[in-house]
């Protein structure tokens, strides 16, 4: 049969042809249009509109952007530099940049203080963050908070280190007694902590100038700073307080479960705003006068208990989509109420909550921003009283309000960003 | 009900409290600073500059109370407040003193039970309109869209203004004077109201200030001025005739210049040796030293000059002293003699 063709056929090909390359229509570039932009005559019409209106949003933006001055001290001066062409005064941050960031009544030499204390803050998410750093920075993130504390509000530095002291006997006496139960351990624990704070409250109180940095009142802070701190504070406070709450308003004990329902329900049911105005303005009446509960607490408390709140339906959320088997194959397994939760179902619920909690916590450091109603200088409240009303810069919009808004989206994208990608990290089961 | 009942008498209670604590001086003699209440910001009147510091025609008032009390211009913590959260402060004790372009109406003084100690600024209410809208008065603003500040007396005069005149409007709300400009640039209203001043100062931030027209009808009186807490008569009347102090001394010519030269020794004006100290005990009486005049008016200068510095004629606002003229020039400042 191996001459057969040999008659047939004049010439017959032994190797493979090269490989030719796709016809230009359908490959590349071109392919990528053609399927993606021109397909059919709508489409085709769809895209020559979208790109005429990006060449004009980009025509018109540019000369404001590039004609941008970036020097002068007061708007009017910017605007005859500009004389007439169409430009922004983005002089106003660089002449405003320290009140935008740190409010205007922060002393000037101690901006490196919460400066230092944002890097450390990235140091110290890190471990909690990424599960590849090394695990020893842990150790650095417990003491992060009191160390952040004695950087930005000053004083001596016995105070946090004697909240930090009571907090590791809390620790200890929660260990000593987890064995006999974990309810014991925790009543231990916080029993111990509390008596070792309270005893230790003398100590900085009879050596104020021990390791002591200029102290600076919680009404001086301000601009971006402030956001910064009022997020990371709450969110990370009322994690847990939500957690306890989801846990609380699904336990079979009467009392708990329904203060943990009341708690939830009201809290979900007042505006934000009002809790603000609550901390700000009503807790004033009923404390004795002078006695002055800082304003900076009171807002994190509000703020906390509102985003527990909302954390804590989230999270029961993730508690309900678990099948029932979950927990009854814990039970089973001798493990009793603290086991089982730590160890089978939080772990769980947690990875299907991940999308409401970083919702809400993007949410909750937007809403920081409400603090600007009750008279406190945040970054918007810096925006829109001291800069806006001085005679310098009273009309400039543009300019002050989208750096506000390229601030918060670099914040608030990069928390999402960091969402998805722990999503695939924890997919075990999909994968 | 009966909860209401019992947070009202709770809240009845922590008012008396404060109330009750009435010795104001005292107490701010003892902080060793005086906590004022101002403005978040409003150009001229009170703003934070470039470093910090806080500037203008109120702030002038809280230097001049802390100087005359505590001997100290800079010995003021400056409380912000917004239109919201500015009687509840004051109320609740939080600031001694509330200098924030407040109106002094009946209400305020009475029901709220304030004690205004005083005018520093007459103003009134007014109108700015573009240029191109065509009206020459507010009568013709028959279906306009109005900017307007909410929370304020400006508002209902608002209302009151056109009910009177029967024709009507339509009210776009705004939060601050700051937020008011850009949406009425933006065409979002056709008339923006506020006080006069407010006005004059919002134009003359504009690109185009030649664009826009302030209408002559003034439809309010707004006497702004200082307040304090009822019930604590000494301090208000310390605030009172430091305010007056500061009126008199533009009077009788005591300027931030001279007043240290005059104060040396009794001259041969008898109204100044008591405005002064050199003669009488007129500090002693208030219960404070003898020469609190003196600093009070070193703080910042007398009236003309705190005007003139922060809102007058040579400044980016830019206000005529107009009703805020002494009674001697056709204006309406008048203070009761120190005798």
């Amino acid at each position: 049969m191996s001459d057969t063709h040999a008659q047939t056929v004049a010439f017959v090909r032994t190797t493979m042809l090269p490989e030719q390359p796709p016809p230009a229509s359908e490959a590349g570039v071109i392919k990528w249009m053609r399927e993606n932009l021109f397909k059919g005559w709508f489409n085709s019409l769809l895209t020559i509109l979208s790109l005429y209106f990006i060449f004009q949003i980009v025509t018109s933006a540019y000369p404001w952007f590039a004609n941008g001055i970036w020097n002068t001290s007061s708007l009017a001066e910017c605007r005859e530099m500009l004389d007439g062409m169409t430009g922004a005064c983005f002089s106003v941050l660089t002449e405003r940049w320290n009140q935008l960031l740190f409010g205007f009544t922060y002393p000037t030499d101690a901006y490196w203080r919460p400066t230092l204390a944002f890097v450390l803050l990235i140091v110290a998410i890190a471990p909690v963050l990424y599960p590849k750093a090394p695990r020893q920075l842990l150790v650095f993130t417990g003491i992060y908070p009191f160390l952040a504390y004695w950087l930005i509000w000053g004083g001596t530095l016995l105070t946090p280190l004697m909240i930090l002291v009571g907090l590791i006997a809390g620790y200890f006496a929660f260990k000593q007694f987890e064995r006999q139960s974990f309810a014991m351990g925790l009543l231990a624990g916080v029993v111990a902590a509390i008596v070792v704070i309270w005893a230790g409250g003398i100590v900085p109180a009879a050596m104020p100038d021990v390791l002591a940095i200029q102290a600076i009142p919680s009404r001086d802070l301000g601009g971006f700073m402030l956001n910064m701190i009022l997020g990371t504070v709450c969110v990370s406070l009322s994690l847990p307080l939500g957690i306890m709450l989801a846990l609380g308003r699904q336990s079979s004990m009467p009392i708990i479960k329904w203060i943990c329902v009341i708690f939830i329900e009201f809290i979900r049911g007042v505006p934000l705003i009002t809790l603000l105005f609550v901390a700000n303005v009503v807790l004033a009446y009923f404390f004795p006068p002078g006695s002055n509960i800082d304003l900076v607490l009171r807002v994190i408390i509000m703020i906390t208990m509102f985003s527990a709140a909302y954390i804590a339906e989230v999270i029961r959320g993730g508690l309900a989509a678990l099948p029932r088997g979950q927990y009854e194959a814990a039970d089973s397994l001798g493990l009793d109420y603290a086991q089982s939760m730590r160890l089978i179902i939080l772990p769980q619920a947690l990875k299907i909550s991940i999308p409401g909690i970083v919702n809400v916590a993007v949410g909750l450091f937007k809403d920081t921003t409400l603090v600007s109603v009750i008279s406190m200088f945040d970054l918007v409240g810096m925006i829109r009283g001291p800069i806006l009303a001085s005679t310098e810069w009273n009309g400039v919009y543009w300019e002050l309000w989208g750096f506000a808004v390229f601030v918060f989206f670099i914040v608030c994208y990069s928390i999402s960003k960091y969402s998805q990608w722990l999503e695939r990290q924890l997919a075990t089961d999909r994968r | 009900m009966k909860k209401l009942a019992i947070l009202g008498a709770m809240t009845a209670a922590g008012l008396s409290a404060g109330v009750a604590s009435a010795a104001t001086l005292d107490d701010v003699k003892a902080r060793g600073k005086l906590n004022c209440g101002v403005t978040t910001g409003l150009v001229g009147f009170a703003a934070p500059n470039a470093n910090g510091e806080w500037e203008g025609f109120d702030v002038g008032v809280c230097r001049a109370v802390a100087a005359a009390v505590l001997g100290d211009p800079t010995a003021v913590e400056f409380v912000p407040t917004t239109g919201k959260t500015r009687f509840t402060a004051l109320a609740s004790g939080e600031i001694d003193l509330l200098a924030r372009n407040t109106t002094w109406t009946f209400s305020r003084d009475v029901d709220l039970g304030f004690e205004f100690v005083g005018i520093n600024y007459y103003d009134g209410q007014g109108f700015m309109v573009p240029k191109d809208l065509g009206v020459s008065s507010a009568k013709e603003l028959d279906g306009a869209t109005v900017c307007i500040q909410t929370g304020t007396t400006t508002e209902l005069n608002l209302a009151d203004f056109f009910r009177a005149n029967n024709i009507s409007y339509e009210p776009v709300p705004i939060e601050t004077n700051a937020e008011a400009q850009p949406l009425y640039l933006e065409g979002a209203c056709d008339v923006y109201t506020t006080d006069a001043s407010g006005l004059a100062a919002t134009r003359a931030a504009f690109e185009n200030p030649g664009d826009h027209v302030i209408l002559p009808e003034i439809i309010s009186k707004e006497p702004l001025g200082p307040l304090v807490r009822h019930g604590d008569n000494q301090w208000g009347d310390i605030a009172r005739w430091t305010l007056n102090a500061l009126i008199a001394a533009e009077e009788l010519g005591v300027t931030s210049a001279n007043v240290a030269e005059l104060a040396a020794a009794p001259g041969n004006n008898p109204e100044i040796n008591r405005l002064l100290g050199t003669e009488g005990t007129l500090g002693a009486m208030l219960g404070l030293e003898n020469d609190w005049a003196v600093k009070a008016i070193m703080a910042g200068g007398n009236y003309g000059e705190l005007f003139e510095k922060n809102i007058g004629e040579n400044t980016p606002i830019g206000l005529a002293r107009g009703l805020n003229a002494l009674w001697t020039e056709g204006g309406l400042l008048y203070t009761p003699p120190f005798r």
